[in-house]
């Protein structure tokens, strides 16, 4: 049996959950209609994407890897989609597709990174000009899309009634959000995968020595990630009903920063999903106060850089401390 | 050549730039034997090592288990064939659970997913054969390294290998977990397990081997049984007949300092190591013995300023300084080389012109270059001095062979004029002929009045250097030896903690 | 020649020659054509060395920053933040007792480079996160600050002193070009007079190696960083006088990628180590006349992207030990079939 004990990787996460909860009590204070339950849902009908590209996020961070070609991917997705269905093609057909593309997009680079022993950022950042340079290829302006599955699923949600009086709903597509999460859940803790993932991370040569196999972990998070990338981009467009080729610039800080303030250690091998939804969460509480106090919506940017920061100082210090207490 | 042979290796070759670390090797292994591989620092035991588990690929040879030819790319490959090892430097993951890092890989599954109550389970009872009651849900590196090494050998040992190799296994553990690990070693040997032994004590040698191959500079000496090997021929194979060449640096060429202090440590201590008082003498080599972990690099690295001093005092020349990173240590003529040569030894795409100059670039200060003419001058002076063999100054240092690295490397620090040069593990991995002359630059070096700290794991070498000798046993200074009290035998009492009679 | 060719500076400047002479004869000569409008040179040329010396300024900052094995990817957003600033400050918006004074705007610009380069070089050197991370937190925060520096607005000004910083010219030729040249010459000799250089490539190669050595390490980090922020905040001042206002959604939007595809393409490896600041200049030259032929064959800015990318790619490929062994294994195959 595990014992309940609080572990100084936890301390990361722990201070997370109780910023959102404090940031949660203090909107609810300040603002009317803050402390509805609609707040609460329309945290995931708004960043049910981000959610999916978080996820994917940690894995490659899990292994002491990094990708900031996400947003990039993203954006091509929507782009993608948004020209086929233009065209005519059925969305039956289309998703599969542009899920396909992400996913292979991310085992290439993977492939580049693990093979040639090339630094990811710089494979990423490859990636990153190659996607959004693909997306202009396809179109400067934004597309917009009228096909018939994607509006049913755009509107389509599940609403309640309560006795308080409010009408909260929660979009079906925040179920696909919500699967992503209890899947690589699943499978970071309960799939030898998983765990292959943490023990590259924690030590890669120790990893390759042990006989697991490292070259399928690399690989395979960055194709998986790719992947998230990619459904990221299907919920966004399910969301905003467009393909724009300069969508979500920045969005790969959202999803490192939603990893690290959940705990994921940069140098790898610490972390969980669980802890990268709340990292999201957080980053959409900001987004929520910034736009009832009537700020320039910059400024959630701003403060969320500066909430990373904080957080990259706790893990700093929880490294420091664990290495004392090694010592004594 | 028996049909009872396990594993048979024939021909192997291995080159790496400018060293060739295997020539020819051959190495036969038996069912249910203990087979020691043994050899100097630089044999080529643990490039041999590497081939077998997949780490390194050979250049040419063969691989046979059981009769046929097998192939291993990758430390998968060698565990699908059932060789299974543990590592000198612990090879586990410092953020998984100890019961995760026995299983990882190879997890037990229930219903297509892992079984999290069967592996502490399996875990506990695993650890327990080696008297181990830990919490294995713990994180390893709450764990010493002694335990961690323990738990890396549980790992192989579970595999149920057909060969088992333990690499130095033994470095950083006390007596009683040797005797467990030897105890184990015995119940494997007769379930008919081949084990390889690699290790520098000729004790456990003989304690638990039943056979012993020999390696030198990357050649294949010899196999032989144990009970019909004498201790001294055994050395003298190791050695061989450069032993002459070595014996050049005679005991007789060691002197006693001339009594001045150059640097006295009072109750210093770093994140590593507390409590340490000693002091060097001008003209004199003071030697740090013990085993690997037992404090002999910390307490180097504490003199250097490479490792925060966070307690006590220095001193040179009987004035107390304050010495903070590794710049003030060198302006306080202070040099240091570290035994971790590749990664914070040289730099390795600049050129040996540069890696010879920047620590006294750094000791004059960044703010002024020294000049072109000037750098290749000190480079020229000591390339002729130390026999650095290059072609130009301009070469990489990464192109050379490692004691021709090393020579630059005392090159760089002696280009800075130090008082009080330290050199810890300055022969590892490094050919006979360049052992001598660096042991030779030393002891000329103390003679002309330099105080030097000479750290290695060969006992040989520290004997013929040293005219002091501090001896440390688990982050401790346990005796301070000097002159005709230097032997081995009271050495090694030290180091093992035994009592010692007067 | 050997000796020649044995400099960091063959090969960039076999690549500039053979993309420019590309260009000429595709263009049928009239790219070399430069022409003298009222003492004043112009040409495709002479729009080369104008809009390239932003890349060039980058070039010089990054080169050092890619040298020491960092990165830094927020010099769009510093270029924003200055440009904003000194726009601001000269349009009066704020600091208004400066009476919208050009050269107060211009230091204050160059101030803050200097602030977001030893923010960057507080993250890297001091608290060791991985320079991506690190200098992608200003990335994103950055142009968030610039908006809000120009309250959310496209600041349009009218400065003829300020226009001068792009488009003024001396002794016939631009401006800009001088003020990159300025900074080569400042930085060939902080790293050649001084061991500045040494320190930097030092760091590169082993860190290390390079502290046990007696090289500060975190303070020359510190100065790197800072340095590449005043190369990015130099550029974001020719940037905005060129567009005579400050866009702050738009100001060296992705231009970190042309910094490092400069430095690449001078042979910078990019895993840290050598460099050569007039190679990189080289690269930045080649990159702005990739740039100005695609352009010119009327491709759309974005796509040009692409190209970048996959040079970048091609570069790193190149540098990479593994992927040379594997080539150079798949043609030594090739020959035992053959």
């Amino acid at each position: 049996m595990e014992k309940k004990r609080v572990k100084i990787n936890n301390v990361s996460l722990l201070i997370a959950v109780v910023l959102l909860v404090v940031m949660y009590i203090a909107g609810a204070n300040i603002y009317e209609r803050f402390g509805s339950v609609s707040t609460i849902l329309n945290l995931f009908n708004d960043n049910a994407y981000l959610i999916v590209v978080s996820v994917g996020m940690t894995f490659v961070l899990l292994t002491g890897g990094i990708d900031i070609s996400v947003a990039s991917t993203l954006a091509f997705s929507g782009v993608f989609s948004a020209f086929l269905l233009e065209k005519g093609w059925s969305a039956g057909v289309v998703i599969p597709l542009v899920l396909l593309i992400g996913a292979f997009v991310g085992y290439m680079q993977g492939y580049v990174i693990h093979t040639f022993d090339i630094a990811p950022f710089l494979v990423t950042l490859a990636g990153q000009f190659l996607m959004r340079g693909m997306c202009a290829v396809i179109s400067t302006v934004s597309i917009p899309i009228n096909n018939g599955f994607y509006k049913a699923v755009a509107l389509g949600k599940i609403s309640f009634t309560l006795k308080s009086g409010g009408r909260p709903k929660l979009y079906y597509y925040v179920l696909v959000a919500v699967f992503v999460v209890l899947a690589a859940w699943y499978v970071l803790k309960y799939t030898r995968f998983g765990r292959a993932v943490y023990a590259v991370g924690s030590n890669e040569q120790s990893a390759q020595y042990m006989g697991l196999n490292v070259k399928l972990v690399k690989i395979g998070v960055y194709a998986i990630n790719g992947f998230c990338a990619a459904l990221g981009g299907v919920l966004f467009s399910f969301y905003t009903l467009a393909g724009y080729s300069l969508q979500n610039m920045g969005l790969e800080l959202d999803a490192i920063s939603s990893a690290v303030i959940g705990g994921t250690l940069l140098t790898g091998g610490v972390g969980t999903v669980i802890g990268s939804l709340v990292g999201v969460l957080i980053q959409g509480i900001i987004q929520t106060i910034v736009t009832y106090q009537n700020l320039n919506t910059w400024w959630t940017k701003v403060t969320f850089a500066g909430i990373l920061c904080f957080f990259i100082l706790v893990q700093k210090m929880a490294a420091v401390r664990a290495e004392k207490q090694k010592e004594a | 050549m028996g049909q009872d042979n396990l594993l048979v290796m024939e021909e192997i070759k291995k080159e790496f730039p400018g060293v060739v670390a295997l020539n020819n090797v051959r190495f036969f292994l038996r069912a249910g034997e203990v087979h020691a591989l043994l050899g100097e620092n630089g044999a080529g035991k643990s490039t041999l090592i590497k081939v077998l588990t997949g780490v390194e690929h050979m250049d040419s040879g063969t691989v046979m288990m059981d009769g046929s030819v097998i192939s291993i790319k990758s430390p998968l490959e060698a565990q699908k064939h059932g060789i299974s090892t543990v590592y000198q430097e612990v090879n586990l993951c410092p953020h998984l659970s100890v019961a995760e890092n026995i299983y990882v890989g190879r997890e037990p599954l229930k219903f297509g997913r892992i079984d999290w109550k069967e592996i502490i389970q399996r875990a506990k009872e695993l650890l327990k054969q080696f008297d181990l009651d830990i919490d294995v849900t713990k994180k390893l590196d709450n764990y010493s390294v002694a335990v961690q090494q323990m738990i890396a050998i549980a790992r192989a040992v579970d595999v149920k290998a057909k060969i088992l190799i333990l690499d130095e296994p033994t470095s950083s553990l006390s007596n009683t977990e040797v005797d467990k690990l030897f105890r184990i070693m015995r119940m494997l040997k007769k379930q008919g397990m081949g084990i390889v032994f690699v290790t520098h004590f000729l004790e456990q040698v003989y304690e638990i081997t039943d056979r012993i191959t020999v390696l030198r500079n990357g050649e294949y000496v010899g196999t032989y049984d144990t009970d019909k090997l004498p201790r001294v021929e055994l050395i003298g194979k190791m050695i061989g007949k450069e032993y002459e060449e070595l014996a050049d640096v005679s005991r007789s060429a060691v002197q006693a300092g001339t009594g001045e202090e150059y640097l006295r440590l009072e109750d210093a201590g770093s994140a590593d190591i507390a409590h340490i008082s000693l002091q060097f003498k001008k003209g004199e080599v003071t030697g740090f013995s013990g085993l690997l972990g037992s404090g002999r690099s910390e307490i180097a690295r504490l003199l250097f300023g490479a490792d925060k001093k966070t307690s006590g005092k220095t001193f040179i020349k009987g004035r107390e300084v304050h010495i903070a990173d590794p710049l003030d240590a060198i302006r306080n003529d202070i040099a240091f080389c570290s035994e971790n040569r590749k990664k914070e030894g040289i730099i390795g795409d600049l050129t040996i012109r540069e890696n010879i100059i920047i620590a006294l670039q750094a000791k004059r200060g960044l703010g002024k270059a020294i000049r072109y003419n000037e750098a290749q001058k000190i480079a020229e002076k000591f390339i002729e001095e130390l026999a650095i063999k290059t072609p130009s100054t301009d070469q990489k240092i990464k192109n050379l062979s490692g004691g021709n690295q090393q020579k630059v490397l005392l090159a760089r620090w002696l280009a800075t004029n130090p008082e009080l040069l330290i050199l810890d593990e300055p022969t590892r991995g490094i050919d006979i002929g360049a052992k001598a002359e660096i042991q030779k630059i030393v002891t000329r070096l103390a003679k002309e009045g330099m105080s030097c700290v000479f750290i290695s794991s060969e006992m040989e070498e520290m004997l013929r250097c040293c005219s002091k000798m501090y001896v440390l046993r688990d982050k401790e200074i346990v005796a301070e030896l000097a002159g005709e009290e230097i032997k081995e035998a009271r050495i090694m009492e030290h180091i093992a903690g035994k009592e010692v009679e007067a | 020649m050997n000796k020649l060719k044995s400099r960091m500076e063959f090969r960039p400047l076999v690549s500039l020659i053979i993309i420019l002479l590309v260009c000429g004869i595709f263009s049928g000569g009239s790219f070399f054509e430069i022409s003298v409008v009222e003492g004043h040179l112009y040409g495709r040329l002479i729009d080369i060395l104008r809009n390239g010396s932003r890349y060039m300024i980058l070039a010089i900052g990054m080169s050092m920053v890619l040298a020491t094995g960092g990165t830094d990817i927020s010099v769009g957003s510093v270029m924003a933040i200055s440009g904003a600033l000194a726009c601001s400050i000269v349009d009066q918006r704020i600091l208004a007792m400066l009476h919208g004074n050009v050269f107060a705007a211009v230091g204050i610009a160059l101030l803050a480079g200097a602030l977001c380069g030893a923010w960057n070089g507080f993250l890297v050197a001091k608290l060791k996160v991985q320079p991506i991370v690190a200098t992608m937190i200003l990335m994103t925060a950055g142009r968030g600050i610039a908006q809000l520096i120009a309250d959310g607005k496209i600041v349009t000004i009218t400065s003829d002193s300020y226009y001068y910083i792009s488009g003024g010219y001396v002794l016939g030729l631009p401006f800009p070009l001088f003020i990159a040249a300025f900074m080569l010459i400042f930085a060939v000799l902080i790293t050649k007079k001084t061991a500045f250089g040494l320190a930097v490539e030092s760091i590169g190669v082993n860190a290390d190696s390079a502290r046990l050595s007696g090289i500060k390490v975190e303070r020359n980090l510190w100065m790197i960083y800072i340095f590449c922020g005043v190369c990015a905040a130099i550029a974001g001042l020719i940037e905005s006088a060129g567009i005579k206002g400050a866009d702050c959604n738009n100001c060296g939007l992705m231009i970190e990628m042309d910094g490092i595809l400069a430095v690449a393409i001078g042979g910078t490896s990019l895993s840290g180590g050598r460099f050569s600041l007039i190679a990189s200049i080289i690269g930045a030259l080649v990159v702005q006349t990739i740039t100005t032929m695609i352009l010119a064959f009327g491709v759309a800015p974005e796509v040009i992207r692409v190209f970048k990318a996959l040079i970048v790619i091609v570069i790193c490929l190149a540098q990479s030990p593994a992927f040379v062994a594997k080539l150079k294994n798949a043609f030594g195959k090739k020959k035992v079939v053959a």
